[in-house]
């Protein structure tokens, strides 16, 4: 009777014991579990095995899953330079005791919410400190990443303005960019790039003012910019902008918040980007965590996509409590007329980001902010010294990621790569001399708090000894 | 009976003091600040922050404590029964966290050298490979976030699939039934096209007739969800797909209902070209208060050459990423995907096998179908459409009956049941049945549940005609009791976050 292990009595199926399966059919008063899929038609009941593998058991899974894992090299394995989108921070210990908790791990979304208020509390905890951080008073529960922020963001831009021009910088991550064309296109959004100082990497005022007219929906700026440095016009950026009658979306870092001017502070209609760094680890990519925040201005409000958390009463007003607002901007309801089609987001790692928020406060943000700009700026320091090799590329400011040119090195960058890899166990940044060819031989390195002086010296002499001639 | 905790819990802005910190970062060497010099110099000045934020500071003990206590006012699957339909709330596994919560995937970086990555490359990749297979498509894609931007994508692969075709200023309609899901109108608007919606027949399935004369020159495609939301599996699926196709549209397989079909049919054997897997659902990953999911898309030959990039590619002794695809649609968000999700998917179909996850399917039904048999016992509550058709994962029961005759509706039952400890169901969805209760129990639940389920329901309905106000005024036994909703979104007292609060300070909430 009993065929498999893996058939009958399996741990997550506590009903596939047979005998209860049998008191169970009976009970419905059928013979068998066939009855009820014998509405599917007979040329469609699949009657072969698949090909898939052969059950395991708990041991067996963890062995070879981690097997498997084991041939990745992680940020302790070697020094790890990348960001551009993801990037190495600490995550603290508390942060992943809390996002573990299975009330919150294995709850759906709080769609009942007298019984989901720890989760609705924690959610209006997170869209609180981005705002505070951020300097806007509304922010939602989360986008997936800050790529469909963006594209979330122009559709959005478009719905309050009537009008259906975009302008993005043309320094952006590609991958940002591809992600806003597929959001936009079929919104029939047009988006233009904003032409960039070749000297400092600062978006051309000039080209900005050329380009702008009274069909642009939004201007979009990113601080830091992709490639790393801080864009400083925002003022002048933020008032032509405005001046056009459009809005302006602002993408950032939030790590920087701590010491760089908040969007809120210079004009931003929208404030997007990505709270991974606050919390979450890397994951080879995935999960992220989209920020989503805008002004007090209903007409705003009315079209932000996604899950916003609010606060209430009770009924009887004796206490206050947490539920989810403005549903009748959502797709459940709304249908074809939803401002979006998201509902599940990236809720834990809100969650995980409001414990990482809450436990650096003000004075924490300051010192991340610090210790990322200090460290970002010596490993510069320190490449810039090195015969042949240009670090950063744009003489502007630079937070966290910054270029570094080996156009004088006559070496190419993924040949230096490559000998860092494999001689020094160091992971250099990424390649950007397909991505922006005007650049040269140029890859964007990154440097976070978690990266030791030792660390930043190491790649310095490393890359010395690779390019010495 | 059951109660939940109630902590009178401040918002966190409201606790700790000044100059407290919860967490202490790595230092910056002096050598480090010598070499680099005042950073206030380093930063524009019209660029530094003037003032810092307003952030609570907390200790790390009180931090922990706030959320541990926020927890305790949570309710999860490993809290107790939560047959929330369409939403496949089933256990989720903990060896499954554990495994993705290992360094040697929280710790690699997405644009690191492939020769670093071919572990996860490999799990990605099989994973790809199964998710084929069970769903019985040509190539799956797993970057969607979620179910409904997996929806997103397959409506853009619909688009460009025509506009390959030359067709896409024609093909301009979607059409989806009315018991669809509220993300497949929603989704088909993003990607660009018109709605069009058609009614269910009298046994809960699509209207044939009305397909009919719905489809033209002008369809796109049809999105289906299959069993469809009542539970119920479209036997003239045949049918469905030969009127689509043979209109020049595509087929779209709605994921959310694929737990009861798992390894005992499939959507591309039925002739879908579609279909988005949420993974948070039918591969048991944990749906975390509203995510991260993972909802992949597969589909057939014709279309896999419009999927995102960068594909992931094997030449027999290691993997790549492929982003030489020139037909390509893009990409829908960055990097690859929620890894972490689709790793624990990973470890679930390894749990499982083939005759597990047959089991899976089979069980959820079984479950569902007892569940009928209770539940249909019960006075005032009635079970829409055919009565005698079997359902498969879920089924939608009305409380019509019970509100005409005592007051007590479908949210007021959901309310009770908290009460009891057991999570509501989906209430008022679908649409097409008045005063829903949509119940999904899963296959993870033991029969003792489920007859405790019944039981509760049972005795809901009684004290909804002999003691209606106890009914009325629930939840009595969670954190807190009813919650005003209305005054949530209402523009006078809307709060949104702790400024908007500070704003609004002292007038009415």
């Amino acid at each position: 009777m009993v065929k498999t292990l893996s058939r009958h009595n399996h741990p997550y199926i506590p009903n596939s014991q047979p005998e209860i399966k049998q008191e169970m059919l009976q009970e419905i008063g059928i013979k068998s579990i066939d009855e009820l899929y014998a509405d599917i038609p007979e040329k469609y009941q699949l009657r072969k095995s698949l090909n898939l593998p052969e059950a395991l058991s708990e041991f067996e899974v963890k062995r070879h899953v981690e097997a498997l894992l084991s041939k990745n090299k992680t940020c302790s394995d070697m020094s790890v330079f990348l960001g551009a989108g993801c990037w190495p921070h600490y995550v603290p210990v508390v942060v992943k005791e809390i996002v573990q908790r299975s009330e919150f791990l294995t709850a759906y979304t709080p769609y009942q919410p007298e019984i989901s208020q720890g989760m609705l509390q924690a959610l209006f905890e997170y869209q609180s400190i981005i705002c505070e951080l951020t300097g806007m008073d509304v922010a939602n529960c989360s986008m997936y990443d800050w790529a469909s922020a963006l594209g979330e963001a122009a559709r959005m831009a478009v719905r309050v303005t009537g009008r259906n021009e975009l302008l993005i910088p043309k320094i952006i991550h590609p991958e940002r960019a591809a992600t806003l064309n597929v959001y936009a296109e079929p919104a029939r959004i047009k988006t233009q790039q904003i032409a960039y100082d070749r000297e400092t990497g600062q978006i051309s005022l000039e080209d900005l003012k050329n380009k702008l007219s009274n069909k642009t929906a939004a201007v979009y700026i990113e601080n830091p910019s992709y490639l790393g440095f801080i864009e400083t016009q925002v003022n002048e950026i933020s008032n032509e902008a405005h001046a056009h009658g459009a809005l302006v979306i602002v993408g950032v870092d939030p790590t920087s918040l701590g010491i760089l001017k908040p969007p809120g502070d210079y004009g931003a209609d929208i404030a997007i980007g990505e709270a991974q760094p606050l919390g979450n680890p890397m994951n080879f990519g995935g999960p992220l965590l989209g920020i989503f925040a805008c002004r007090d201005d209903m007409n705003l409000i009315r079209q932000i996509p996604g899950r916003i958390i609010g606060l209430t009463t009770t009924t009887d007003g004796s206490k206050q409590g947490f539920c989810m607002t403005l549903q009748t901007r959502e797709q459940h309801i709304r249908r074809e007329k939803a401002t979006s089609n998201i509902c599940s987001n990236e809720a834990l790692c809100a969650v995980a980001s409001a414990v990482y928020m809450a436990l650096l406060g003000p004075q924490g943000f300051r010192k991340l902010g610090e210790a990322i700009m200090y460290k970002a700026n010596y490993a510069m320091h320190l490449l810039s010294k090195i015969d042949g090799v240009k670090a950063p590329v744009f003489k502007s400011a630079h937070f966290k990621e910054f270029t570094v040119n080996f156009d004088g090195t006559k070496s190419r960058v993924e040949e230096v790569h490559r000998k860092l890899l494999l001689k020094h166990q160091i992971h250099g940044g990424k390649n950007l001399s397909l991505e922006f060819p005007e650049l040269g031989e140029t890859a964007l390195y990154c440097v976070t708090e978690i990266h030791s002086k030792e660390e930043i010296e190491r790649l310095a002499e490393a890359l010395e000894k690779i390019l010495a001639r | 009976m059951y109660k939940q905790a109630s902590w009178n819990e401040p918002v966190i802005f409201n606790i700790g003091r000044s100059g407290r910190v919860g967490h202490i970062l790595p230092k910056v060497e002096d050598e480090i600040k010598i070499a680099i010099g005042d950073l206030k110099t380093a930063i524009p000045e019209n660029m530094q922050r003037a003032t810092q934020p307003n952030l609570p500071e907390l200790s790390e003990a009180e931090v922990t404590r706030h959320f541990i206590r926020l927890s305790e006012m949570n309710y999860g699957v490993d809290s107790g029964f939560y047959p929330l339909g369409s939403c496949t709330m089933k256990y989720n596994p903990k060896i499954n966290e554990n495994l993705a919560s290992l360094p040697a995937i929280n710790m690699i970086h997405p644009y690191q050298d492939e020769s670093t990555v071919q572990g996860i490359l490999e799990i990605l990749y099989k994973l790809e490979r199964w998710l084929a297979e069970i769903t019985g498509t040509y190539e799956v894609c797993l970057q969607p976030a979620a179910g409904a931007h997996g929806e997103f994508l397959g409506t853009l692969l619909m688009r460009a699939y025509h506009k390959f075709k030359g067709e896409n200023e024609k093909r301009t309609e979607v059409i989806v039934p009315d018991s669809a899901h509220g993300t497949n109108p929603a989704s088909a608007t993003m990607a660009g096209f018109n709605v069009v919606v058609v009614p269910s027949d009298d046994d809960g399935c699509v209207s044939l007739g009305a397909l009919k004369a719905a489809v033209s020159e002008r369809t796109a495609g049809l999105m289906l969800t299959n069993p469809n939301t009542l539970g119920i599996f479209e036997k003239n699926i045949d049918e469905i797909a030969r009127i689509v196709h043979e209109a020049g549209g595509l087929l779209y397989y709605d994921g959310a209902n694929l737990n009861p079909i798992l390894c005992k049919t499939r959507p591309g054997d039925m002739g879908f070209d579609i279909v988005h897997i949420n993974i948070h659902k039918t591969f048991s990953t944990p749906h975390g208060g509203g995510g991260p999911g993972a909802g992949p898309v597969g589909v057939s030959k014709e279309l896999a050459r419009f999927l995102p990039v960068p594909r992931i590619v094997f030449d027999g002794k290691h993997y790549h990423f492929d982003y030489d695809r020139p037909d390509s649609i893009g990409k829908i968000r960055s990097f690859y995907g929620n890894v972490a999700v689709l790793l624990r998917a990973y470890a679930y179909i390894l749990s499982l096998g083939f005759e597990g996850l047959k089991e899976v399917a089979e069980i959820s039904v079984l479950n569902a179908n007892y569940l009928v048999k209770k539940l249909k016992e019960i006075r005032g509550l009635t079970l829409p459409y055919n009565t005698e058709k079997p359902r498969k994962h879920e089924c939608v029961f009305s409380a019509k009956t019970l509100k005409n005759e005592t007051g007590v509706s479908a949210l007021n039952i959901a309310k009770r049941l908290l009460d009891h400890g057991i999570h509501a169901p989906t209430i008022y969805f679908p649409m097409i049945v008045d005063e829903a209760l949509m119940i999904e129990p899963t296959e993870t639940v033991e029969k003792e549940e489920l007859d405790h389920f019944a039981e509760v329901m049972q005795k809901i309905c009684e004290e909804a005609y002999t003691n209606p106000e106890i009914v009325l005024k629930a939840p009595h036994n969670t954190a807190v009791p009813r919650l005003d909703e209305v005054k949530a979104s209402h523009p006078r007292t809307m709060t949104l976050s702790w400024r908007m609060y500070q704003k609004r300070k002292g007038k009415d909430l």
